[in-house]
């Protein structure tokens, strides 16, 4: 039985597996709309989360099967004092599949260690978020046709952001990846991070200004900086509009640089910016319900439950 | 000049930098073993002008000495039988230390869930680089104290 909590779990091949399976889904979703009938996907989600509550529902339900759980931790019995073990232990129960989002690190971890269903780490504080990596990684491989041989700009909150952490790590398993991080100095990505790319002889640069590097870009990928991540409300102010990319700053980038972001966007993004074609964030939500149909999918046959598929 | 007699079962530990003694005797969690220890704090050393040294009087395969490559890998570990020295132990990096360091990250999940061990992994050898299995913070030697 496998659980998926980092996205280097699954080995480029898999992952391309994966995407495959991914892209069958999107193109005959006919084929797949009864494969998880009879089956519940848990969604214990500690921390409040719409997006990624909804996208794991969407794909259970798009498959067929259905969905129990809770969305805040003040509606489980983690409010009276139950262990993330146990927890984990009594949904196992009623459950044959569980996403967990917690905003302590390493919690579905633990979940997975005690567990007798794959567990999903849905996102577990400032440290993982794998299933927004695979989106990520799906959405680059749909719509640039590879994944490699680019110049990725990351921006925003580079320090905290755990989606950047996630794809960084990913994405360096490809070939002739170049990164340029763009954040103010006192969010910038963590240093074991650009030294494991030295280590690795892997480029990258830091910037502070997006308008001096956006016109490098084959993909820009947006962050939001988040307030939850702060201990200082001081801070957060401060840094929280740092960035705005707007149709002028587009107008610098080349006409096919992608624009990603994992969502929610506050003012980081300006909606004028949402028209253009090379704004493609509202897409990587789509793709993200097809990347965890076919991990549930595939999570569920590693556990001993084949799905029925329709011819 | 003190004199610890010798022993005839055991280790000695010799080269311990000097001060460190009590804090080896508490990783090694030798309060918990019945068996003679022997402390000896500042004593003179050619090579590091002080040094602390354990003698352990126990079955050597009683001790799991893998913790102490992760503390300071210069420590001389002296395998003792029959009153003799039959083996210099070489210490290696152990893959995982279990309980010897606390997490300090307060977002870790070891601060809240009960009885959850602490366990660091080895995540790069050549840098004695330890992360949290959980979250995969840095391991910190200076605050190590359990």
């Amino acid at each position: 039985m496998r659980h998926l909590m980092n996205p280097l779990d699954f080995t480029v091949e898999e992952l391309d597996t994966l995407f495959d399976l991914a892209v069958d889904i999107e193109t005959y979703p006919a084929k797949y709309a009864h494969a998880c009938e009879g089956r519940k996907l848990a969604t214990c989600f500690y921390e409040p989360s719409t997006r990624t509550r909804l996208s794991f529902e969407a794909a259970m339900l798009n498959l067929g099967g259905q969905v129990l759980g809770f969305s805040d931790a003040g509606s489980s019995s983690a409010s009276k004092g139950e262990s993330v073990s146990d927890t984990i232990r009594i949904i196992s129960c009623y459950a044959d599949i569980c996403a967990m989002r917690h905003p302590k690190e390493g919690a579905p971890m633990v979940a997975a260690e005690r567990s007798g269903i794959p567990v999903i780490n849905a996102g577990d504080g400032g440290h993982q978020h794998p299933t927004q990596t695979l989106t990520d990684l799906l959405t680059i491989r749909a719509l640039k046709g590879r994944l490699g041989s680019f110049t990725i700009g990351l921006c925003g909150d580079l320090k905290f952001g755990r989606t950047v952490h996630s794809l960084i790590n990913a994405l360096i398993r490809y070939p002739d990846i170049h990164f340029i991080f763009i954040s103010p100095p006192e969010l910038k990505v963590p240093d074991y991070i650009t030294d494991m790319l030295h280590d690795k002889g892997i480029t990258y640069e830091e910037v502070i200004r997006l308008e001096d590097s956006i016109s490098q870009l084959d993909l820009l990928y947006m962050t939001r900086v988040q307030r939850e991540r702060f201990f200082n409300e001081e801070d957060y102010v401060r840094l929280k509009d740092f960035y705005i990319l707007n149709k002028e700053k587009m107008k610098l980038a080349k006409k096919d640089m992608l624009v990603l972001h994992p969502l929610p966007r506050v003012n980081e993004i300006s909606v004028e910016v949402d028209d253009d074609p090379r704004a493609v964030y509202f897409k990587q939500a789509k793709y993200g319900v097809y990347v965890r149909m076919a991990l549930i999918l595939t999570l569920l046959q590693s556990a001993g439950q084949p799905c029925n598929l329709c011819q | 000049m003190l004199n610890v007699g010798k022993i005839e079962e055991g280790f000695v530990l010799d080269h311990i930098k000097a001060g460190k003694s009590l804090s080896i005797y508490h990783h090694l969690q030798l309060d918990k073993l019945d068996c003679t220890v022997a402390i000896i704090k500042n004593a003179r050393s050619n090579k590091m002008c002080k040094k602390d040294i354990l003698k352990v009087e126990c079955d050597i395969n009683t001790l799991n000495l893998d913790v102490l490559a992760f503390i300071d890998h210069n420590i001389t570990v002296n395998v003792i039988k029959d009153g003799k020295i039959v083996d210099k132990k070489e210490l290696v990096l152990p893959q995982e230390i279990r309980n010897v360091i606390k997490c300090r990250n307060p977002r870790c999940i070891t601060s809240i869930e009960q009885e959850l061990p602490h366990i660091f992994v080895l995540a790069d050898e050549e840098k004695e680089i330890y992360r949290c299995k959980y979250c995969e913070e840095k391991a910190s030697k200076s605050a190590s104290a359990w």
